[in-house]
Formats: C-alpha cells, sequence, structure tokens
C-alpha cells in the first residue's frame, strides 16, 4: 500500500527540536518466540504507573481476561491456541535406529518439536509509531514526542477530549471511565490524589524512569527478556539475528511486525517478533497512520481551530493557576 | 524429601536454578515450571536458546508446555509407568553410565536372599503384614546385614519415623563399615541390585508404557532415545519436579523412579544435571530444614517416639550412622538441646534431652484435623496458611474448624479459615450454623515480608536475607513477634512453677534482643542462635565443629556458619556479575555453602573431570586438595584413592571415590533397603481413585497408602471394578496458574491479580464438553463423593483426551485458588479431594483423582447437602451389593 | 509564575522556537520537563526477597515517608537477575492492598460478628487458652507406661510463607510446651 505522506523512518519533532536535549531514539523489542504468557509485564505496568484495576471480567479467550489495550491495561497479554506445530518437521534418524534396537518393530520415527497444539503469547504496547497520527490530530498538546523519540499523553495537559482515540490504528489510546465506586475499581482511590476524569491514558514507555536512567517496567519485570528495551536501532539489528535463527531452528511462521520504516506509521518504536499473521494476535496487518490524509483534515480541523483557540487558551491559563 | 533423601543423602534440590542453563536436556514433569516459577524458568529458556531439549511431560499442555520444544501428555497418575519404561530403556539397550553406575551406586551390591520383588509376588514386595497394613523391611536388606541400630529395641508395631528421618539424612541400612560386604564388580549376580533392577522395569516396554499413560510408543521412543543421547561423559540432562510428583499416594516412589534414571545415566552432582525441586512457598524448603513438621527437630533430626526410649544414648545410637556424616548425629543433637536449655542442659541431665515431648507414628495435618473432628483436638493456631481451601478435602477441614474450643489465625487478610464460622459453603447448605459454632476465634493481623527482617530458604537451599522496609501498621505484627512474646508472656506466668511438665518452659533459654515501639525481637538474634556458637561464645564457621560434650551450641545443624566470621551470611548481596555463575558471594545455601551437591562425582573415580565440557569439582593433585567453581561436596583434603580402615567412623569411613557422603556406604541407592515405607523399589500402582485398573499386578493401588476408611467425612468415589465406579468417570488434576499462588490469599485479595484470572474454571477438551453438554463460557458442576463445586467452562484442545488399552480417558482440569472470599470467589478444588495420603510424607493425593461432570450450576443453599446426601446414599447402596473395597488392600485409619 | 514567563510557555510561542509543529519540545509541559521516578526521591531502598514462590527473587523496596513507594527486581541477584513475574511484581499491591486488615478481631463463642479487641487483650487470652488446655490435657506417659510429656489437643499449621527465625522460634516455643502437632504448608 502506498501512502500519500512519504514515510521517511525518523519522526516529526525528533530529534530536532530538542536539540543538544535530544536522546537516542529507544523503543520495545517485544519478541513473542520467548513469552511465557506470563503477565508480569500487565502488573509490573499497573504497579509503577499506579494504573487502576481494570475490571474482573472472566472472558473464556483461553487465558486473557485483559482483552484489549486501554486506558486501564497499557500491555495486554493475547493468548491463542491453535491446531499447528511451533516449528516445521525433520526427521529424527537416530530414534527410528535406537528404536529398532530396542525391540519394537514397527516404531515410526518421531518428529522434533512436532505437535498438533501451540499456544503463542504476545505482549502487546503502545507502537510509538514513528508517524503518529494521535500525535498530528490532539489539539491541546497533551501528545507529544519526547526527547527519548516515544509520544506520551501529559496528564497535566490532556483534556479528555478524545480526538486522538480513533486515529489510532491499533485501538491503543482510550479515555479512562470514572469509577462508579470503590469497589469498581478499588485502586481508584489511592491514586496520590490524581482526578478520575475521562482523560486519555496508555503507555508512556515509562517516561519518567527514562528521564531517571531507568528501563521501562515491563521490560525490567519480564522473566524471560522477551520484551527488550533498548535503543531503537540495536533493537532492530538484535531482532533481525533474532529471526535469522528462529529460521534456521525452522519455527512455524516467524516474522518481524513493525520493524519496517517503509511501512504506513513509518515503523514502530515498538515492535514485535511473532509466529503468525498479524492479524491472529489481534493486530492490523497493515496500519496506517490516519493523519496520511492530512490535507483532507485540515480542512475540517480549520473551521473548528478558529472557534477553539480561544477556548484553548483560556483553559491553558486557567491550568495554571 | 525422603525420595531424594534415600537415593542421594540429603533431601533437598540437588542443584540450583541456574546450573539448567548448563543442561543439554530438561525433562520438566510434575511442574509446571513457566507458570509456576516464571522467573526461574528463564535458566531453562537460556539452555533452549544454546540448543537443549526442553521435553514437558504432562496430562496437560501448558504455558510450559508451549514453551517447550516436545510436549508429551500422559495420564494423571501414571508417571512411574513411564520412567519405570525410561529405566527398562537404559538396561535393555545398554545406555547406562557403565563407570559411574559400577564406582558410585548401590548396583554392585547383593540383596538378601529373603527378597521378593513385586515381579513375583504380585505387586506386594516381601514382608508384607495384611494385617497390620505395612511391611516388614528386614527381608529388604543387603545381604548379610542386619538391620541398622536397635531393632531388637523396637517394639512389635513400632513405625517410628525412621522412614522420614532418614529419608532426608540418608542413614544407611545396616552398613557396618564404609563398604557393604558382599558385591558383584561385573554386575551380573542374579542378587544384585543392577539385576534386580533390570527384572523389575523388565515389563516397562514402550508398548506398556503406551498403553498405560496413553502416550505413543514413539513419542515414549523419542523421549527415551533423547535423554540417553543427552546423557554421559560429554553431555548432562536435569530433572525438574513439583508438587505434580508428590501430591500422589506413591509420590515420594515416583521421585525416587527419576532419581534412579540419574544415577543410571550418572547426570547427578555434575553441571547440567541432577533432580531440581520445584518449592511452592517462599522458605517451604527452610520449613522443613528448621520443621515446623511434627516429625523431625531442626536440621532433620528425628523427633522421638513414644516407643523409642533409652534416653539420650538410645536416642543417639539409633539416630548416629557408622559411616557418612551422620556418624556425628550426637554433636547435632547435643548441639541443638544446648541451643534450648542453655546452661540447665548438662551432662549429668542428658542435655535435658528428657525435656523433648514424644510423638506417634503419624500426627500430621491430616490426621490432626481427623482429630478436630473427634472432639481431641481443641485448640488450633494457623498462621500463614489457608486449609479450609488449601488442604484436600475442605470440607472436612471447614467441619473440623467448627469443632474446635479455640482458633488463632494470623494472616494479611481475612481469609476462609479465618471466617468459615460464618461464610463457607457448609453456612450457605446449613450444616453448619453460625449460632451453635462454639470455636472462638482470634484474627490477629500480620506483618508482611515488607516489615520485617529475616531470611527465606529458596528451592535450591538458599538461605537468603530481607531487610525491613518500613514498620507494620496498627496491630499488625511478625510472626517472630507473636511467638517471642507469646513465649515471654508463658515464662512469666510459669515463673517459679514447681510442675515438671513446666521445668522445659522454665529452663528454656529466650534472650533475644528487642527493639521499636512495638518491641520487635531481633532475628538477627535468632539467626545467630540457629547458626551457633562454642562456649566461648564465638561464632562457628560450620558444622564439622560441633561437639557432644556440650560445648557448642547450634539452633540447626546444617545452618550452622550462616552467621560466622561477623557476618551475616545470608545477607551477602555480591552482585552475579562479580562473580561466578555459582555465585558463591550471593546470600549462603546449606550445607556448607555449596551449590550443587555430590559435586565429586562430577570427576571420575581418580579425581578427574568426566569430560572438559562438564568440568565441575576436581582433585588438583599438586595443591592435594579437590578444587573446582563450587565448594567442594566433599573432604576437601581427602584424595580420591583414601581407603578407609576397618575401624573408620562416620565421614572417616567414606572412601575417596564415593561422593554420596551422607550415604552410610558414600553410595547413590539404586535399591532402598531402608528409609522407605512402601518398597526398595518404584512400582507402578493406580492412583487410590483410578477409573483403571492396574495392568501390571492385581494388587490395584499402594498397599501401604493411608486410608481413613472410617471417616465419615472422607468418603471415597468407587474406583474401577465397583459398582458405582461409572458415576465418576473422569480422572481429575488441580494446579496453579501464574496469576495466583496456592490458596489465594496473597492473591485473591490483591486487585491487580484477582483481575487477571477472575473466575474460578474448569478446563475440558472439545469432545468431553460435547459428551457432557458443556458450553464453552458457561457454568458446570464438579462432583465427587466429597462434595460439588461450579466453575466456568473454558472448553480448550489443551486438555487431550489420551487413548488406552482402546479407552478414552478424558481428563478434567481445575485451578485450586478459589475460596468464599476476596476480589475473586468461585469454588475450592480441593473440597473435591480426599485425603487418602502418601505413607512416608502423609501428602495427599490431589493430582490425580476421580469426578464427575455436569452442565450447569450446582445446587444451592439446604438443596447442595441433600443433593450430596442422596448421591453418597446412592453409591452406599451400590456398594452393599459388593465388597466396599478390594479384599487384598491395607486400610489405616 | 509570573507573567513573562507565562506567556513565554504559550505553546504558541514556543512552536516559534524551533518546533513549528508544536509535536515536540514545544508541547512538552512544565511537569514534563522536570518529570523523575518517584523511586529517586525515596529515603531508602531495602533489600528484600519475594515473599511467593520459592524461585527467591530479590526485590528493591524503595520507601518515601514510611510508606512503600515502588516494589521491583533486584538486577543484582544471580538468581532472578532483577526479574519478577506478575505475583512478585505486585507486590506491593498485596502489601498495600485494599483488603489488608490491620486491627485484631475477635469472635466470641456462638457469636455472629466480629468484635475489636485490643492486641495486648487478645495475646493474654490464648495464653490462657494454650496454658489452659494444656494443663486439661497434659499426658506425661502414653497408656502403655512409655514417655509421652505432650499435650495432643493443641496444634499449630503453617510455616512454609514465614521466616527461618519464626520457624525456630515455633519450633522450640511449642516443643518445650509439649504441643507436638506442628506442622505446614509441606503436606499440602
Amino acid at each position: 500500500m502506498t501512502t500519500p505522506m512519504q514515510p521517511t523512518g525518523a519522526p516529526a519533532a525528533w530529534p530536532d527540536t530538542y536539540g543538544e536535549d535530544a536522546k537516542p531514539r529507544v523503543g520495545f523489542f517485544t519478541d513473542t518466540s520467548i513469552c511465557i504468557g506470563c503477565k508480569a509485564c500487565e502488573v509490573a505496568c499497573k504497579e509503577w504507573n499506579l494504573i487502576p484495576e481494570d475490571g474482573r471480567v472472566w472472558t473464556g479467550e483461553s487465558y486473557d481476561n485483559t482483552s484489549a489495550l486501554g486506558a486501564n491495561s497499557w500491555r495486554h497479554v493475547a493468548f491463542v491456541e491453535q491446531r499447528k506445530p511451533l516449528r516445521l518437521a525433520e526427521p529424527f534418524p537416530e530414534a527410528d535406529a535406537r528404536a529398532g534396537e530396542a525391540g519394537s518393530a514397527g516404531a515410526q520415527p518421531a518428529e522434533v518439536g512436532v505437535a498438533d497444539l501451540r499456544w503463542l503469547m504476545a505482549s502487546d504496547v503502545c507502537k510509538h509509531c514513528t508517524h503518529a497520527g494521535c500525535l498530528d490530530v490532539c489539539p491541546t498538546g497533551a501528545l507529544f514526542r519526547t526527547e527519548f523519540g516515544t509520544v506520551v499523553v501529559q496528564e497535566d495537559v490532556c483534556n479528555g477530549c478524545g480526538y486522538c482515540v480513533p486515529t489510532c490504528p491499533f485501538g491503543v489510546l482510550d479515555k479512562r471511565d470514572l469509577a462508579r465506586s470503590p469497589d469498581d475499581a478499588p485502586l481508584a482511590l489511592p491514586l496520590f490524589g490524581k482526578k478520575e476524569d475521562g482523560r486519555v491514558w496508555k503507555c508512556t514507555l515509562c517516561y519518567d524512569r527514562l528521564k531517571g536512567g531507568l528501563e521501562p517496567a515491563c521490560a525490567k519485570a519480564c522473566p524471560t527478556d522477551s520484551i527488550q528495551f533498548d535503543e531503537l536501532d540495536e533493537l532492530r539489528k538484535r531482532a533481525e539475528r533474532r529471526l535469522e535463527k528462529l529460521r534456521v531452528e525452522r519455527w512455524n511462521g516467524a516474522r518481524l511486525y513493525g520493524q519496517d520504516a517503509g511501512d504506513g506509521v513509518g515503523g514502530f518504536g515498538a515492535f514485535f517478533l511473532l509466529l503468525d499473521e498479524p492479524e491472529v494476535y489481534g493486530l492490523p496487518p497493515d496500519p496506517v497512520v490516519p493523519t496520511a490524509h492530512l490535507p483532507k483534515l485540515w480542512r475540517t480541523t480549520a473551521l473548528a481551530a478558529a472557534g477553539l483557540l480561544a477556548g484553548i487558551a483560556a483553559a491553558f491559563v486557567g491550568g495554571r493557576e | 524429601m525422603p525420595s531424594l533423601g534415600t537415593t542421594f543423602g540429603r533431601g533437598g534440590a540437588t542443584t540450583f536454578q541456574q546450573d539448567l542453563m548448563n543442561a543439554d536436556c530438561i525433562t520438566i514433569m510434575g511442574s509446571n515450571m513457566a507458570e509456576n516459577h516464571p522467573v526461574g524458568f528463564q535458566w531453562v529458556l537460556e539452555a533452549r536458546e544454546r540448543g537443549a531439549e526442553v521435553i514437558h511431560i504432562d496430562p496437560r499442555f501448558t504455558r510450559t508446555s508451549a514453551m517447550a520444544t516436545k510436549h508429551i501428555g500422559i495420564r494423571a497418575g501414571s508417571d512411574i509407568a513411564f520412567l519405570g519404561g525410561v529405566v527398562n530403556y537404559i538396561l535393555a539397550n545398554d545406555r547406562w553410565f557403565h563407570e559411574y553406575v559400577r564406582c558410585y551406586t548401590n548396583a554392585r551390591v547383593i540383596v538378601a536372599d529373603e527378597f521378593v520383588d513385586t515381579e513375583d509376588g504380585d505387586g506386594l514386595f516381601s514382608g508384607w503384614d495384611p494385617e497390620k497394613g505395612r511391611y516388614d523391611v528386614t527381608t529388604w536388606q543387603y545381604k548379610g546385614m542386619t538391620v541398622h541400630g536397635a531393632a531388637g529395641q523396637r517394639e512389635e508395631g513400632f513405625k517410628g519415623t525412621k522412614g522420614e528421618q532418614s529419608g532426608h539424612g540418608g542413614h544407611g541400612g545396616g552398613l557396618e563399615h564404609g563398604d557393604p560386604p558382599e558385591e558383584d564388580w561385573d554386575l551380573e549376580d542374579p542378587r544384585c541390585v543392577f539385576q534386580i533392577l533390570k527384572r523389575h522395569y523388565r515389563r516397562y516396554t514402550p508398548e506398556f508404557v503406551a498403553d498405560a499413560c496413553g502416550c505413543s510408543v514413539e513419542d515414549f521412543l523419542w523421549y527415551a532415545e533423547t535423554l540417553c543421547r543427552n546423557s554421559g561423559r560429554e553431555r548432562t540432562g536435569a530433572f525438574v519436579y513439583a508438587v505434580g510428583w508428590t501430591q500422589h499416594t506413591v509420590g515420594v516412589q515416583l521421585i525416587r523412579t527419576a532419581a534412579i534414571i540419574q544415577l543410571l545415566l550418572g547426570n547427578v552432582g555434575r553441571p547440567g544435571g541432577g533432580v531440581m525441586a520445584l518449592r511452592g512457598h517462599a522458605s517451604i524448603q527452610g520449613s522443613t530444614d528448621i520443621p515446623t513438621l511434627y516429625n523431625i527437630l531442626p536440621g532433620y533430626l528425628t523427633m522421638p517416639h513414644t516407643e523409642d526410649y533409652g534416653g539420650l544414648g538410645g536416642y543417639v545410637e539409633r539416630t548416629t550412622a557408622p559411616a557418612g556424616w551422620w556418624g556425628n548425629a550426637d554433636a547435632y543433637i547435643v548441639s541443638l538441646l544446648k541451643a534450648w536449655w542453655g546452661s540447665a542442659a548438662t551432662e549429668e541431665n542428658e542435655f535435658c534431652f528428657e525435656y523433648l515431648p514424644r510423638i506417634d507414628d503419624d500426627n500430621s495435618n491430616y490426621w490432626t484435623v481427623q482429630q478436630m473432628l473427634k472432639g481431641k483436638v481443641t485448640g488450633y493456631i494457623v498462621v500463614g496458611e489457608n486449609p479450609a481451601v488449601g488442604s484436600a478435602n475442605g470440607r472436612a477441614q471447614r467441619l473440623a474448624l467448627a469443632k474446635l474450643d479455640w482458633l488463632v489465625v494470623r494472616d494479611l487478610v481475612e481469609i476462609e479459615t479465618a471466617a468459615f464460622w460464618y461464610d463457607s459453603p457448609e453456612i450457605e447448605s446449613g450444616e453448619l450454623v453460625t449460632e451453635q459454632i462454639p470455636t472462638e476465634v482470634f484474627f490477629l493481623p500480620a506483618a508482611s515480608h515488607l516489615e520485617k527482617d529475616g531470611s527465606f530458604t529458596n528451592t535450591q537451599r538458599l538461605l537468603q536475607w530481607h531487610y525491613k522496609a518500613v514498620e507494620p501498621k496498627d496491630d499488625c505484627r511478625s510472626e517472630l513477634w507473636f511467638y517471642y512474646h507469646l513465649g515471654r508472656m508463658i515464662k512469666a506466668r510459669l515463673k517459679g512453677s514447681k510442675d515438671p511438665k513446666n521445668r522445659p518452659i522454665n529452663d528454656l533459654t529466650w534472650e533475644y534482643g528487642t527493639h521499636g515501639e512495638t518491641h520487635e525481637p531481633s532475628a538477627e538474634d535468632v539467626l545467630r542462635e540457629i547458626s551457633g556458637w562454642d562456649d566461648k561464645g564465638q561464632m562457628l564457621a560450620g558444622y564439622k565443629l560441633l561437639k557432644a560434650d556440650g560445648s557448642t551450641s547450634c539452633g540447626c545443624w546444617i545452618y550452622c556458619g550462616s552467621f560466622a566470621d561477623g557476618e551475616n551470611k545470608t545477607a551477602r548481596k555480591k552482585p552475579h556479575w562479580e562473580q561466578s555463575d555459582a555465585a558463591l558471594e550471593w546470600a549462603w545455601a546449606w550445607p556448607a555453602n555449596r551449590r550443587l551437591l555430590y559435586n565429586r562425582a562430577s570427576a571420575d573415580p581418580y579425581g578427574n573431570p568426566w569430560s572438559e565440557r562438564k568440568q565441575y569439582v576436581w582433585w588438583d593433585p599438586e595443591q592435594e586438595q579437590w578444587t573446582g567453581i563450587d565448594t567442594p561436596d566433599f573432604d576437601e583434603e581427602k584424595p580420591p584413592n583414601y581407603v578407609p580402615s576397618s575401624g573408620a567412623k562416620g565421614p572417616d569411613a567414606v572412601a575417596g571415590d564415593h561422593p554420596f557422603i551422607m550415604q552410610a556406604d558414600g553410595l547413590g541407592w539404586l535399591y532402598v533397603p531402608q528409609g522407605l515405607e512402601d518398597g526398595p523399589l518404584p512400582t507402578h500402582y493406580e492412583p487410590h481413585e483410578s477409573p483403571f485398573d492396574n495392568p501390571l499386578y492385581s494388587q490395584r493401588a499402594n498397599p501401604r497408602r493411608q486410608q481413613n476408611k472410617d471417616l465419615d467425612e472422607d468418603p471415597y468415589n468407587p474406583v474401577d471394578g465397583e459398582p458405582g465406579s461409572e458415576l465418576f468417570p473422569y480422572v481429575v488434576t488441580t494446579y496453579r496458574l501464574t496469576e495466583h499462588h496456592t490458596a489465594g490469599g496473597m492473591t485473591r485479595f490483591t486487585p491487580y491479580l484477582a483481575e487477571l484470572q477472575p473466575q474460578m474454571f474448569v478446563e475440558v477438551h472439545p469432545d468431553l464438553a460435547r459428551e457432557r453438554g458443556l458450553e464453552h463460557g458457561g457454568w458446570a458442576t464438579i462432583v465427587s463423593m466429597r462434595s460439588a463445586i461450579e466453575a466456568r467452562v473454558l472448553v480448550t484442545d489443551r486438555m487431550r483426551p489420551l487413548r488406552m488399552n482402546g479407552r478414552v480417558v478424558h481428563q478434567v482440569g481445575l485451578p485450586y485458588h478459589w475460596g468464599q472470599r476476596g476480589y475473586t470467589t468461585g469454588g475450592a478444588a480441593n473440597d473435591l479431594a480426599h485425603m487418602a495420603l502418601d505413607p512416608n510424607v502423609h501428602i495427599q493425593e490431589v493430582k490425580a483423582f476421580t469426578c464427575d461432570i455436569r452442565p450447569g450450576r450446582r445446587p444451592r443453599g439446604p438443596k447442595l447437602a441433600a443433593f450430596m446426601n442422596e448421591l453418597r446414599e446412592r453409591v452406599e447402596a451400590e456398594r452393599g451389593r459388593a465388597p466396599r473395597r478390594e479384599p487384598e488392600e491395607a486400610r489405616e485409619t | 509564575m509570573g507573567f513573562l514567563e507565562l506567556v513565554r510557555s504559550w505553546p504558541v510561542l514556543k512552536q516559534l522556537d524551533g518546533d513549528p509543529l508544536g509535536l515536540g519540545k514545544a508541547a512538552q509541559s512544565e511537569r514534563s520537563r522536570t518529570l523523575r521516578p518517584r523511586v529517586a526521591d525515596a529515603d531508602h531502598v531495602a533489600r528484600s526477597i519475594c515473599p511467593f514462590c520459592a524461585v527467591g527473587c530479590a526485590q528493591l523496596v524503595y520507601v518515601e515517608d514510611g510508606q512503600v513507594t515502588q516494589v521491583e527486581g533486584d538486577p543484582a541477584s544471580p538468581i532472578s537477575r532483577g526479574r519478577l513475574c506478575p505475583k512478585g511484581a505486585a507486590t506491593k499491591n498485596m502489601h498495600a492492598g485494599p483488603l489488608r486488615e490491620y486491627k485484631v478481631k475477635y469472635r466470641r463463642p456462638y457469636g455472629t460478628e466480629w468484635e475489636e479487641l485490643p492486641l495486648e487483650q487478645a495475646m493474654d487470652m490464648i495464653v490462657d487458652r494454650i496454658l489452659r488446655t494444656r494443663d486439661e490435657t497434659w499426658e506425661d506417659e502414653t497408656p502403655e507406661g512409655n514417655p509421652a510429656r505432650r499435650t495432643m489437643a493443641i496444634a499449630n499449621l503453617g510455616g512454609a510463607t514465614l521466616d527461618n527465625e519464626e520457624n525456630y522460634l515455633i519450633k522450640k516455643l511449642c516443643t518445650a510446651l509439649g504441643i507436638v502437632q506442628v506442622e505446614n504448608q509441606a503436606r499440602i
């Protein structure tokens, strides 16, 4: 698919707007071939970012009771049960020979790693796109690109207008609902004075931790290093090496997703190694930044902008009181 | 576990988690490591990435199976059949490690002529007493040996706790000196252990395995060959297990089978080898080392038995082994008595040995519950455990609580055990009425680990200190505070008492510094007492310094040296990147800071590494000492060619090429002549409740298992062949999920975890769902003779049906975390389980029993009690037309 | 904030300073600019061990004003290398969860509800009950005349979640009292 906007692989507003303050672009490489589906990423994220509980709904969708990324789940582990082998078959001659010696005539050679079942697990997260539609449409400047090249909603700026929500091809951006009762979200209470005001929340790639030289909470907790945090250039190289190894080992369906700077969002800041088509994991196969159609969008926005300008300024000044 | 203890000499895991990285083949069986020990699982994945085979053998396809290079599904409860098949494969195809087996195991030892194997006894070993329901183990001895110690002093019927005690400690069976007298180094004598082993497993052919376990012949052969191919001089394989092996009526024997395989393949004491036991609680290894268990004292010293008299001298005689490190048991017990009764313990009064209370054969947890039901146990203190959910037969547990006079529960949250009197299935059904329950209940809020200092002993015997981060709030207190002040107050009350029964309290040393507003006792002071000092107050460097003359004090001999050189060694936190892979300066491991046990066996009999690739500890002839990357698990200066003199005792009686230094003969025991209740060799028996007959013998289940035949609260499902067995056609297995912990006290009440697995569910295969009309996402009721619970239905291919002997068997999977309370509530799987036990360790069989499953929710309120009564009456009526149980089977109440 | 600063911080003006689209630095709020991880404000860091399973992962516990503000893995551990599973990662949530109990609760025999009870009084009452039950059921000898020195009416359960030092005091005190039914999760 071609896009009207020529993807450059470099995000807008980074690193140029930061001058000397700019940092190397960082991101996640989530290698699902070693994800054990433990959900430590989901919990570590919630503990660090003080995110309310997301409701106790048993879905029956394998072991996934989180269902999707949202305002209260910034990491989401998908579980996919498949009748497919994890690796492609290759014969194992020694077993055949030994079977004969053991006196078991008729035993067929078994095949390494062949099973009719596999259970894929993958931890999804905000992609921190190179060309992020959410950022383009945010009227308040709440969404911005940080000095690390990541995309963050500033909770002190967001007014909950929600314009960004439909622009995300992955459905990441989401408004946080008000807790209806303490039982509804028991952790809403001790949120250290944060207001539950319908703002938009998503992964910040632990912006505050990055500023302190710490790696994001999910990557740090991940027991198997399925979630790797590093400079994006390094991660892309590492992912290529990893893919090559899995291909040699005949892993069924191994592929990278979101590492390509030529894709519809200019590549992800948080990309993946998957073992099947993205759709299988509930991911769009060919995500496109909606602001690719920016000119059309601008015309609509311009009308609104004039009227909103005064209001935004007022809200801004009001917010500083 | 006695299985590892009797085979190798110590009950702990033989290796450490990081060493799994060095394995060429990892067998995970009886464990769901990726789910239940996720962070430890990183080392398995490290091995996989280096090219190791990772094989998960389990009834279910779990998150561990998903990460393995191969999953083999077997029927729950058929593990010995599978592993016995591997033993047969190794022996029949000459795949055993010849030099290792000949030199390091008891394969060459000749067994007494009186010994009769199950193969010749239709499922019974020699010595079976059908009336007493137990074995006389004298016929299992080595030829020409007498039973060790004071058998003659033991009265008829004395069962003692020798099995468990020696199990952890590894006492030799009547071995008079270092080597057993009759041996055949060619391993050809028909009465030698090697030949007995060969005959015992001869019928465990690949076809037998496939029929008994429900796997394919091809998968079995692939596995057996893969394991053998990855063992030997150049390669090693490791076994990983957890309670998927222990929670059976043959649990101890099951683990023994893997231990035998590892000895035959030469995989013990070597990097990337061994048997890794994965414990479920932060300090479950520690609570066995310093036991909150009825039958042992700290350091696996046995508790004295009511029929075990003769004072300290008799105790020492029975506890001390003629060779090996148990030869110094007198020093261990005397040092313990000195730690407890200080200056009151003198040589003249046998160091207050008489102060120790005496136990019966079985005073274990499930026995206690029965005593509660009978009104004999009236006071109960429960700390950090939730038996109303976590123990088998939850209904019996709760009915027992309702008979108590008083109950103290200490926990972080109000768990089901504290709330049983107003919030339980029995209150709902009307079987219990709040106003009629006499139990006085004290709920005391506990301090969390963040609110106290102390050490946990992890799954690899590593004592790790944790520091207090914050003060506990309000009434929250540590267990250290509770028991210290309880003891202090009791001592104050009994001060000056002339009653002899109070003297052990009056004389008890109880001096620990306290600090802060709550007067929290010093955990370091307690650790100092555990680690031990001499009569000058000098801290001891290790257990070799302990004396039997009363000049040393040590609260737990295997922990001796954990606080030494002025340092709390458990609190060492040197980063791993600053030291070797064994990380000897991170915390402290028992024994003597060794990380990989029996590591003398990583070298050949002459002290040279078996191969360069697998070198670990070896003899340095120039320095004349053992050296390597770990602390040698051997006398560091004992040369490989050391031969003990005929009069040598204790450690000196172990030869320089005998690596298992806790064993009386220094050898790994393929065959266990003494120390186990149910046989010297593992044998396939069906679970206590099973829809199948034993394919090998007319003896269906473990004859020695403990049953509660006359306990109304613990009725059993009819089994294969009995009338009514068709009512319980499915095998059920219980388990844990990553997102929760055991009985849920720490996770169901925790919002971030509750939301991840928010409801009790049951896992079934689509075929079973069709067979029973179960709807995915709907409700099902699961039924046994004990109870009926409900759960949401998760239909999944991961619960694969197995075909055995032409019959298809379905398995039902139940996580056991749920109960009445917390953020997420649901049926407790343990309500369905029975209390039949393994005879060695009194552990219940919750990994394989039988059930029925029906669509829809369970009957509510009084209808539940009526439903269960009707079911039980129907079964009893069916049974009335036939003998209640097979006549040859043992019973123990 | 003074008027001039306020004006300067107005996004439109910030955009003129090298970020015409207002997507990067110009959009950065004061909070974002000065943001730092809250662990940087910790008064002290306690080194701990995860309380759940027996893998034995090491934890770093950050404390500020007497409150735990964060628990995460300790990279120095040779076992866990700084990683935690979901349970270990939820340690703070467990430690300070909304359902945590902080007060003694007492249910009298045949009672229908919990009552309050001061901790000191509860301890006194528990001592009363232990000593009374022990006195009433003491066995010096077995019926056969063998030494017994025990009470078979009191049992103590739990230990696998506790510290070694705690288990040590439990075993020591119970043994001295003649309580032999001391058990823990090793049986489950």
